[in-house]
């Protein structure tokens, strides 16, 4: 029977993690909807997460574009069907590679800073600070944070989307010699309002999802330097890999049937 | 006549583990208004653990903590706010703010609690940064550019700011050299001593015990082993305390190796 106790003791520990972090959420979520809030906090998020991920996210967004339009040219044009390019363009970058690139680029950047910032303020004692301050810390640090991920990766999204659309127009027209109004014209043709929006939702989810983890690593890290080291990568790791996942189950949701 | 008995901080058989390993194994300790109790002992026996039981940042399994009488273990939300709102605590890192200039860290807790004015607060800070024997000008810089011992200065005026009535400080001295040491130990005895502020330190530098105690307790073991005057503690006929006072490797104490 021993070689069932390692099994049980990971089963048990993974409920443990799970129901830990489930609190934290769930604290998270709480503190978001009392008062007081703390503005300037949720100002200075607001632009380290928003503005400056807009190189980083614009960039992706761009040469993703551009290598999306060549790579469907020399797929394409095996079968004659070149002129699904612009619709092949806008959608995978509307429903799929502008959320997706973009959540996976701003988990790299914000989620670790979150988690090494969190980690060196719970290792030197300055969250410990806060509440003898009388400053919740969940309210001062990490409720900003939530707000401003969740609110922002969609707009991020939609510029993303702009640019990487554009990124395709560029090659299409510049390199593969398409008409720049027909390539417009039919870019448009056959997308629905709902190809956007479904993006904008899974951004939504992934901003809270990279700010979670990130917080939650950071808030809950121990043991010095390597400690918040060992926070940082974990908290980059597990938002990617949730990021993968959740899109798959929200892509579920919105497309089926 | 009731309050005047009452002691400002009192446990009864505080008890706090992590995991397997107990670090505080039934505390019982009382501190009276107005009066400055000093924890000596070893790295590592809980002495950090035992004020941040009793501010309530850590949750102890078990006893009592009376603050002015009141039990305060169970207390959340609003209730627990009051309390806090009576501390003001100086960490042994000294735990500024590095994304905040030194006098918006000391006016912290006026802005961001007591939602003070920012021109009434800076002021206030400035004044308080004064009475700590630092100069208008420290407040415009960050707390990287401190030195440590500026730094505790810096923490020990955002811990007294707001006018706490329990002040607890985490090895004030600790890492400083002896000079800059005393220069704390004179600051906490003038601001402490002077405003009729009740203090628990912990430290393991006897020099400072001495200075800034009017009473000491040796915690050891999870348990506190003696409790006397300062005076008494060069013949507390306890050989724990002989050991640790004289700083001596033999005796009943061992080193410990591992911190868990
Ligand atoms: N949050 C924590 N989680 C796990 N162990 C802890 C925690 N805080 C303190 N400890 C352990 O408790 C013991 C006492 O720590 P501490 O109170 O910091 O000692 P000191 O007397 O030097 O201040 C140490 O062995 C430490 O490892
Ligand atoms: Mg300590």
């Amino acid at each position: 029977m021993n070689f069932l106790a390692p099994i049980g003791r990971t089963f048990i520990r993974f409920l443990s993690a799970t129901g830990r972090l489930s609190w934290f959420t769930c604290r998270g979520l709480s503190h978001c909807v009392r008062p007081p809030f703390y503005w300037r906090q949720i100002g200075r998020q607001i632009i380290d997460i928003g503005y400056y991920s807009l190189p980083v996210v614009g960039l992706t967004a761009l040469f993703t574009g551009m290598v999306l339009a060549l790579q469907t040219y020399s797929g394409f044009s095996r079968f004659d069907a070149n002129s699904a390019i612009p619709t092949v363009v806008i959608l995978s970058i509307t429903r799929e590679l502008g959320p997706v690139l973009t959540g996976l680029m701003v988990a790299g950047r914000i989620g670790a800073a979150i988690a090494a910032e969190l980690g060196t303020m719970r290792v030197t004692e300055q969250i410990d600070a806060l509440t003898t301050l009388s400053t919740n810390p969940f309210k001062y640090l990490i409720v900003p944070r939530l707000l401003a991920g969740t609110l922002l990766l969609p707009v991020l999204v939609l510029l993303a989307d702009i640019i990487g659309v554009f990124g395709g127009f560029l090659v299409s027209v510049y390199r593969l010699d398409f008409n720049a109004a027909h390539y417009i014209s039919e870019s448009w043709k056959y997308l629905e309002f709902r190809d956007v929006t479904s993006g904008l939702w899974k951004a939504a989810a992934f901003g809270f999802i990279i700010v979670l983890m990130g917080s939650y690593n950071g808030f809950n890290s121990k043991g010095g330097a390597q400690g918040v080291g060992a926070a940082t990568t974990n908290a980059v790791v597990s938002a990617s890999i949730l990021i993968l996942i959740s899109n798959y189950l929200l892509t579920g949701i919105f497309f089926a049937g | 006549m009731q309050v005047k008995n009452t002691p400002k901080i009192e446990l009864r058989d505080v008890a706090k583990s992590f995991g397997s390993k107990r670090v505080l194994q039934g505390i019982d300790l009382s501190i009276t208004k107005g009066e400055s109790l000093v924890v000596i002992g070893g790295s590592g026996t809980g002495k950090s653990v035992l004020i941040k039981s009793i501010m309530g940042i850590l949750k102890p399994e078990k006893g009592s903590i009376l603050i002015d009488g009141e039990e305060t273990r169970h207390l959340r939300g609003h209730a627990r706010d009051l309390h806090m709102a009576k501390f003001g605590m100086l960490f042994q890192g000294a735990a500024l703010f590095d994304s905040l200039p030194v006098w918006q860290n000391v006016a912290f807790k006026l802005l961001r609690a007591l939602h003070v004015p920012p021109k009434t607060a800076k002021e206030k800070a400035i004044e308080t940064l004064a009475s700590v024997g630092l100069g208008e000008e420290v407040g415009e810089i960050y707390p990287a550019e401190l030195s440590g011992g500026m730094q505790k200065r810096v923490g020990l005026a955002r811990a007294i700011i707001a006018e706490p009535e329990i002040i607890f400080f985490d090895e004030p001295t600790t890492g400083l050299d002896p000079i800059m040491s005393d220069v704390i130990n004179d600051l906490i005895v003038k601001c402490v001593r002077d405003r009729g502020i009740t203090a628990l330190s912990i430290t393991h530098d006897m020099a400072s015990a001495r200075k800034i105690s009017d009473k000491i307790a040796m915690l050891h073991d999870g348990k506190i082993i003696w409790t006397g005057p300062t005076s008494q503690i060069d013949h507390s006929g306890n050989a724990h305390v002989d050991q640790f006072i004289n700083g001596r490797a033999e005796g009943p104490i061992k080193m410990q190796i591992r911190r868990d």
